[in-house]
């Protein structure tokens, strides 16, 4: 149920996001979902594609910092309070999000967000029993 | 800890000084000081409207209490020159309070004034059994705040070993505690706490150690504390006392036998006060110290309300000394806090925030301890209108409070940042002040 | 005026007997009571009695930074501890700190050389000293105070930092004299502009600057700044600490108070005498000093030095300021810094050892700047900005423990500090010399 994100350490430099979107692209990964946290003179870049292994691969041999973190992708009703009534569940369960994002496309007609949590497997656990659809890695390929 | 303590002086005549002598030898000191008050224009208008024209007006100590009491309002009101009762040429020191913030007070200092300080001070480190032989690490801070230098001369007049090593750098100090074997310790309670949960972390046990003795003060503290650092390092524990409007340390410091501190009353005239009606309170009562100084030329300073609050013991000690001693301090007439040994007043804080726009009105402060050390945290709510919604905007923010905090108050805060409406909101006096520290 | 015309207008052939004496009694002083050294002295196998005068010194063998590390912590006292009266630690490389040890007569000795140095500035008696230098274990705001003392000047305790509050004490007491480091002066002038302050109206009117080095166009923007006397003044803790050296009006070099401190010039890779006006390492025998002689200390300064007697009156000779070092250490608000305590620190932290780079610099009117680059790998980095902000608090708390100055840490992607064969580069130096 978890998928594997790409987190890459860019620092606030023109140009670096193209590098490395462009280096993704010339090897063939797509990118499904992304965001980049900011501060003040670094970012991190993070970004869930079809292969994070080969993209891990890539990147480094390149020079980038990256690492691997799991996180869950969270099938959300496309309409107003959708997402207010998950992120009750999870208070409700007692579960702290760590961060989320948004995937560029939909899954059939909801709204897939990326959620980073603390618990991971509690979190899996709560959202379960709450009957919320979590989406697997099969399924986001098929996107 | 040691089972007889052996009794040493610096200087025995004055002592061990009988009772009469000594009210004889303050009622010449105070008459001294009175003509000394009169070259200022300050004391000058005060003593004539009290009808004391000259030392020929002072016959007894009695004739104390027809002087006016001198304020911390008072001296800010001299400030700068207003108190100076020599010519500046004979000055060799200036001590300013801390803080940008407000109207500062100062003391000057002729030599023979750092002179007789100095003497003090050494009279004090004897009185606890130190000297020459003594490897004395000075870890109150140097400069302006009095605590450091008054004792750097007091040891070195003592001919003790100075380590001038002044506040902060945990690892460090403890380092040099240890290579350098050292004895005594001048130093806060709880620093000194501090420092004992962090030898460990530094490679040593408090037994790689040398120290014998360490003299705590600049924060208020419990017998309690007393004995558990005093068992905690095996070592003996001496409560020391002082203001920079009286010096600074060495106003009154405890013998070997540790049951208050002797206050030197050939230099120092001490009353004990009512804080309300102002009357003068015997031993065993609690109220507000009040000094006079004796034997200061180039600020003198007459019945001094010192805002700090204690009792005189009753009896005499063991050790001979004449000079009566003094409880620990257990409280203050007014809201000042001391974090960390460094005093500061709710106001200051406030006059900083104020002045940073993008801060809303209401704001808390508050202490906590953070292991044995005191951890400042100031509550601010920001203004909506001036959120970007940018993270690295909101640090520079906070490091822009904490950077002007520092100058202002010399301490290190946490900043707290907070949507607005979360703090709470006070009809009529508000609370601003959570301390939540343990006393220690 | 001069505050001891006698030993400082000395003919320099009357002096050199003095040199002379001095230095015998001074090796012969450490060979009995400093064993350390005496070791040192018979392993050389110098024959003492071939010292008879100051023309001598150079059969004596150097003394290195090394060596007082190495005797850590009283090694090379000559006194026992009980004799000493006050120590001073400067920090080291990576490891011991370098200590020094005063007794009564070396703190007497201090404070008469700085008595000298503050009136070669122009104090006068009667003056009021502001001293901005930092009180504690650096050897600066003591020794400031102890040469104010001797001249009975009244001092300002000010120690360094909290900017505000010394204008504030220099409008409401009118200091005629400034001590501190020649950054932080510019800085108080930006600051004082800042604030509404006219820095050129102040009262200072001779500043003595020094524990780090500066420049001549840095002294013609102080000067124009606050319109005062900037002298430039030398010393190292090592050797007494500030006043082993200080320029008088005429600001033609730094007369050395050669009739205690003998300075010698030499090449740094062949420990030869260079000829007279060349640049070399600056060395330095005390002549008079007993808690700590030192014999042909080795500074690691390059200075150039000049006999000719300055028009002041004062026959010693005088040292340029300095033109560089002998090692990798820099110098940052006034606190000596070297590379490889940086390199301990990250080492310390993560166990790895990144790569890094110390970068130094100083906007106009700003203090010196400490940069530290480290480039983020796959061991440091986590995908949480919380958790690299911690890292990097850790380090900034770390290297400001250990170097007593506050760095900024900035991480950087692997790869971008500048490598020549494979080294990284480990300091740039950006400010204007």
């Amino acid at each position: 149920m978890k998928l594997t994100q790409l987190s890459v350490f860019l620092e606030n430099k023109q140009g670096r996001l193209y590098e490395v979107c462009a280096l993704l692209g010339k090897n063939k990964i797509n990118i499904r979902a992304l965001t980049v946290a900011e501060s003040e003179e670094f970012g991190i870049l993070r970004i869930v594609v079809d292969k994070p292994e080969s993209a891990m691969r890539v990147l480094k041999k390149n020079g980038f910092t990256a690492n691997l973190t799991d996180i869950v992708a969270v099938e959300v009703g496309d309409h107003p309070g959708g997402l207010a009534g998950i992120l009750k569940i999870l208070f409700a369960g007692n579960i702290n999000v760590e961060y989320m994002y948004g995937f560029v496309e939909k899954f059939s007609d909801n709204a897939l967000l990326v959620f980073r949590f603390e618990d991971i497997n509690k979190a899996i656990k709560v959202l379960g029993k709450n009957k919320i659809r979590i989406v697997g890695k099969k399924e986001v390929d098929n996107l | 800890m040691s089972k007889l303590p052996e009794v040493r002086y610096w200087s025995k005549e004055f002592e061990t000084i009988d009772r009469p002598s000594l009210k004889k030898l303050q009622v010449k000191r105070l008459k001294e000081t009175v003509s000394c008050a009169l070259k200022t224009s300050f004391y000058k208008a005060r003593l004539k409207k009290a009808g004391i024209n000259g030392p020929e007006d002072i016959k007894t100590l009695d004739d104390l209490e027809k002087i006016p009491f001198t304020t911390k309002d008072d001296l800010r009101e001299c400030y700068p020159g207003g108190l100076l009762s020599v010519s500046l040429e004979e000055v060799v020191r200036i001590h300013t309070s801390s803080g940008t913030t407000g109207t500062p007070t100062v003391i000057y200092h002729t030599g023979a004034d750092v002179d007789r300080w100095t003497d003090l001070v050494a009279r004090s480190i004897t009185a606890t059994g130190a000297g020459r032989k003594d490897i004395f690490q000075n870890m109150m801070s140097y400069g302006m705040f009095t605590g450091g230098l008054g004792l750097h001369y007091g040891a070195e007049r003592v001919g003790m070993t100075v380590i001038p090593i002044g506040g902060g750098n945990t690892r460090r100090q403890i380092q040099l505690m240890h290579d350098f074997k050292t004895t005594v310790l001048h130093i806060t309670p709880s620093y000194m706490l501090h420092i004992h949960s962090k030898t460990g972390e530094c490679g040593f046990s408090v037994n790689d150690l040398n120290l014998r003795k360490a003299y705590l003060g600049a924060e208020p503290y419990s017998e309690n504390t007393r004995r558990k650092v005093e068992s905690l390092f095996n070592i003996d524990v001496y409560n020391s006392y002082g203001l920079s409007e009286m010096n600074g340390p060495g106003v009154a410091f405890e013998c070997v036998y540790k049951c208050g501190m002797h206050t030197w009353e050939d230099a120092y005239i001490l009353e004990i006060t009512d804080p309300k009606t102002r009357e003068s309170l015997g031993p065993e009562k609690e109220g507000e110290i009040v000094f006079t100084t004796l034997t200061r030329k180039a600020t003198p300073l007459l019945r001094y309300r010192t805002r700090d609050l204690a009792f005189v013991h009753g009896g005499e000690c063991r050790c001979k000394r004449t000079h009566r001693r003094l409880s620990r301090i257990t409280g203050r007439t007014d809201d000042m806090l001391i974090v960390n040994g460094v005093n500061v007043y709710p106001s200051q804080i406030e006059e900083v925030i104020m002045r940073v726009p993008q801060v809303g009105n209401n704001y808390q402060i508050c202490l906590e301890k953070e292991g044995t050390l005191d951890k400042l945290i100031v509550k601010v709510e920001i203004y909506s209108k001036m959120f970007r919604g940018d993270l690295g905007e909101i640090e520079i923010l906070k490091e822009k409070i904490k950077t002007e905090l520092r100058a202002a108050i010399v301490i290190n805060a946490v900043i707290e940042l907070h949507e607005p409406g979360v703090l709470p909101v006070f009809e009529g006096k508000a609370k601003r002040v959570i301390d939540t520290r343990q006393k220690l | 005026m001069i505050w001891n015309e006698r030993m400082e207008c000395m003919a320099s052939g009357e002096l050199k007997e003095y040199q002379s004496e001095r230095l015998k009694r001074t090796v012969d002083y450490i060979y009995n009571n400093s064993p350390l050294y005496k070791k040192k002295l018979d392993a050389c196998g110098v024959d003492l009695a071939l010292i008879k005068g100051i023309d001598d010194i150079g059969k004596l063998p150097f003394t290195a930074k090394d060596d007082i590390r190495d005797a850590y912590p009283f090694g090379l006292f000559s006194q026992p501890l009980e004799n000493i009266t006050e120590i001073h630690v400067s920090s080291g490389t990576t490891g011991n700190p370098t200590v020094v040890g005063y007794t009564k007569e070396d703190v007497k000795l201090w404070s008469e050389v700085m008595a000298r140095a503050l009136c070669c500035a122009g104090a006068k008696p009667g003056d009021m000293v502001q001293n901005a230098y930092g009180y504690g274990l650096f050897t600066g705001g003591l020794g400031v105070h102890y040469g104010a003392l001797e001249m009975r000047l009244t001092i300002i305790p000010s120690s360094s930092g909290q900017t505000k509050r010394q204008l504030k004490l220099m409008s409401d007491f009118k200091p005629r004299i400034l001590t501190c480091t020649p950054s932080y002066c510019l800085y108080m002038a930006e600051e004082a502009r800042e604030i509404g302050l006219d820095p050129r109206k102040s009262s200072w009117e001779i500043g003595v600057f020094g524990a780090e080095p500066w420049s001549e166009s840095m002294r013609k923007e102080i000067e124009s700044s606050w319109n005062l006397l900037a002298t430039d003044i030398y010393g190292l803790s090592e050797i007494v600490g500030p006043g082993v050296a200080q320029e008088c009006r005429h600001k033609k070099g730094l007369h050395i108070w050669w009739d205690v401190f003998y300075p010698e010039i030499i090449n740094p890779k062949t420990g030869k005498h260079v000829k007279e006006g060349e640049p070399g390492e600056l060395v330095i025998t005390t002549l008079t000093k007993l808690g700590m002689p030192l014999l042909r200390y080795r500074t690691r300064d390059i200075v150039s030095i000049n006999y000719d007697i300055c028009k002041c009156g004062r026959t010693s000779p005088r040292i340029s300021k300095i033109t560089g070092r002998t090692d990798d250490m820099i110098i940052v608000r006034g606190i000596n810094v070297f590379p490889s305590q940086i390199e301990h620190v990250l080492l310390g932290i993560e166990g790895t050892k990144p790569h890094y780079q110390l970068v130094v610099d100083r906007e106009a009117g700003k203090l010196d700047e400490l940069e530290i680059l480290v480039e983020v790998e796959h061991k440091i980095f986590s995908d949480e900005i919380k958790q690299l902000r911690i890292f990097e608090e850790r380090i900034t708390r770390e290297i400001e423990s250990v170097l007593g100055v506050s760095a900024k840490v900035k991480l950087v992607e692997p790869k971008t500090i500048e490598r020549s064969e494979g080294k990284a580069k480990r300091v740039v130096d950006k400010r204007v010399k």
